[in-house]
């Protein structure tokens, strides 16, 4: 499925949108991780939860449960209400 | 009429504090909210060459330089919104790679809440005879320890996971804005098993087993006004170091005041009491000298009323002990005379160890300062960087 890479997630990416498997959101987290090795800590803590600031859109629609089923034709797009001042 | 009190050494003091090293070339670390700055120094530490920003925007609570080699730099570093890893460098920053397992903490267990680290903030080189291990301590309270220089970091369960620790730690809820913090991580230079660690709050730790089992250390230590001393998490250590030239010495700067411990005494003297009443003795950082066990320095902060966090009426300091703290001499040669209401980091001031050092000071309002003379005379190295969070002097192989 395609996935939209945030900007500050781009210098692992180095792509705005990268292809990426899974059968849940933690699984295409997993996989994003293979792909691109320490991307997945940045938005997902060690005790399996979305890091505070981060959203993720599947086709449009805002999930924070990382157990969500995916589709193969999903889009999934993870954001960032940005912060830092 | 000079501000400024000069030190005095006495002669066989001087004498001890001589060093027959010739200069190396130093450089000055910088971690700041946005970003590192690396400044190079040359012989006679007058002009300064900026590196960077290495990673403008990311926050970065601590940048070590490996004094075991002398070119392997470790950067603990966050954003606003992406979560806590270490970067690392083997070429003094010409490149950078991320850590393959940044701390972490272990799933719960036990019933305790689960816990996650926010940032890093604490790095220390371990022991010189143990090469590539390294320490961190991280928001939320946690202890880690590295053993290939920084890649992957293993959790100390000892600390971590121990109920008992876990409860004076606290949650995020009972900490500072910033987060609760494990520092102070202090390996002694003569056993790499005997190690010290302090926490925002929770007290000042030690073990002799390498992390696998911990006392405590808070006898002396004072409390804010009608908390019980007795009470572990109650205690705020702001900094604690060990002396070079002596390792059973330890001073300490605390949320109640300046201390020293002298070992095997487990009992902290509260040696700022002897500090100007109108400047007092609260702060944040504590530096001590690499050569003499009797001269410290410290750099006061109002924590009057509702704890400004600033210089004591907008006139910044440092005041230097060189007697282990029976007295204290002001040293602000050269830093602004008023209206200046920026303060110090825990971790933002430091000392070389070259022939006669310097210190090293970074300020809330990014500027970078040097007191040359062991804080005599005080000159601006920089100004207008992101607030600093740390500054460590290194020397480059």
């Amino acid at each position: 499925m395609k996935v939209l890479i945030p900007g500050a997630l781009r210098s692992y990416t180095r792509a705005s949108h990268v292809e990426a498997v899974g059968e849940t959101l933690a699984g295409l987290f997993e996989d994003l991780d293979r792909r691109y090795p320490g991307l997945r800590f940045r938005v997902v803590d060690e005790q399996q939860r979305l890091r505070p600031n981060m959203r993720v859109f599947v086709n449009g629609i805002g999930v924070r449960e990382l157990a969500h089923a995916l589709q193969p034709d999903d889009f999934v797009a993870v954001v960032q209400a940005l912060s830092g001042g | 009429m000079s501000r400024t009190s000069k030190p005095s050494p006495s002669a066989p003091k001087a004498a001890a504090r001589s060093a027959p090293a010739a200069s190396k070339r130093l450089v000055i670390l910088v971690a700041t909210r946005k970003g590192i700055w690396l400044f190079h120094g040359d012989a006679k530490r007058r002009t300064w060459q900026a590196d960077g920003p290495h990673f403008l925007g990311h926050i970065i609570s601590h940048v070590q330089l490996d004094p075991r080699d002398g070119r392997t730099l470790l950067a603990a570093a966050k954003t606003g919104h992406l979560g806590p890893t270490i970067f690392r460098s083997t070429n003094f920053g010409r490149s950078w790679k991320e850590a393959q397992q940044p701390p972490a903490f272990a799933p719960p267990a036990d019933g305790l809440p689960a816990r996650s680290v926010d940032h890093t903030f604490w790095l220390t080189p371990g022991h010189a005879g143990e090469r590539d291990s390294w320490y961190a301590g991280t928001s939320p309270q946690g202890l880690f320890r590295s053993d290939d220089g920084g890649v992957s970091w293993a959790p100390l369960p000892a600390v971590n996971d121990d109920p008992q620790l876990r409860e004076w730690m606290g949650s995020a809820q009972d900490g500072t804005p910033d987060g609760p913090k494990l520092h102070s991580v202090i390996v002694d230079p003569r056993d790499p098993l005997h190690l010290y660690f302090a926490m925002s709050g929770g007290g000042v730790h030690e073990s002799h087993d390498a992390g696998r089992s911990w006392r405590t250390m808070i006898k002396g230590m004072e409390v804010v006004e009608g908390f019980d001393a007795a009470t572990v998490t109650f205690h705020d250590p702001h900094c604690v170091r060990l002396c070079p030239s002596n390792p059973d010495r330890l001073y300490q700067q605390n949320h109640c005041g300046i201390y020293r411990l002298d070992r095997p005494d487990d009992t902290w003297q509260r040696i700022g009491r002897k500090m100007p009443k109108r400047v007092g003795d609260i702060g944040f950082p504590m530096v001590v000298h690499p050569r003499d066990a009797d001269t410290a320095w410290v750099f006061p902060m109002d924590g009057s009323t509702v704890w400004p966090r600033t210089s004591p009426e907008g006139r910044p300091a440092a005041y230097v002990t060189r007697n282990a703290g029976r007295t204290w001499q002001r040293l602000d040669k050269g830093l602004p005379e008023s209206q200046a209401w920026w303060t110090c980091k825990r971790q933002a001031m430091t000392v070389d160890a070259q022939t006669v050092p310097a210190l090293y000071l970074g300020t809330t309002s990014g500027e970078l300062w040097i007191g040359h003379g062991e804080g005599a005379r005080w000159s601006n190295i920089a100004r207008h960087l992101p607030e600093i969070y740390a500054v460590e002097v290194g020397e480059l192989a």
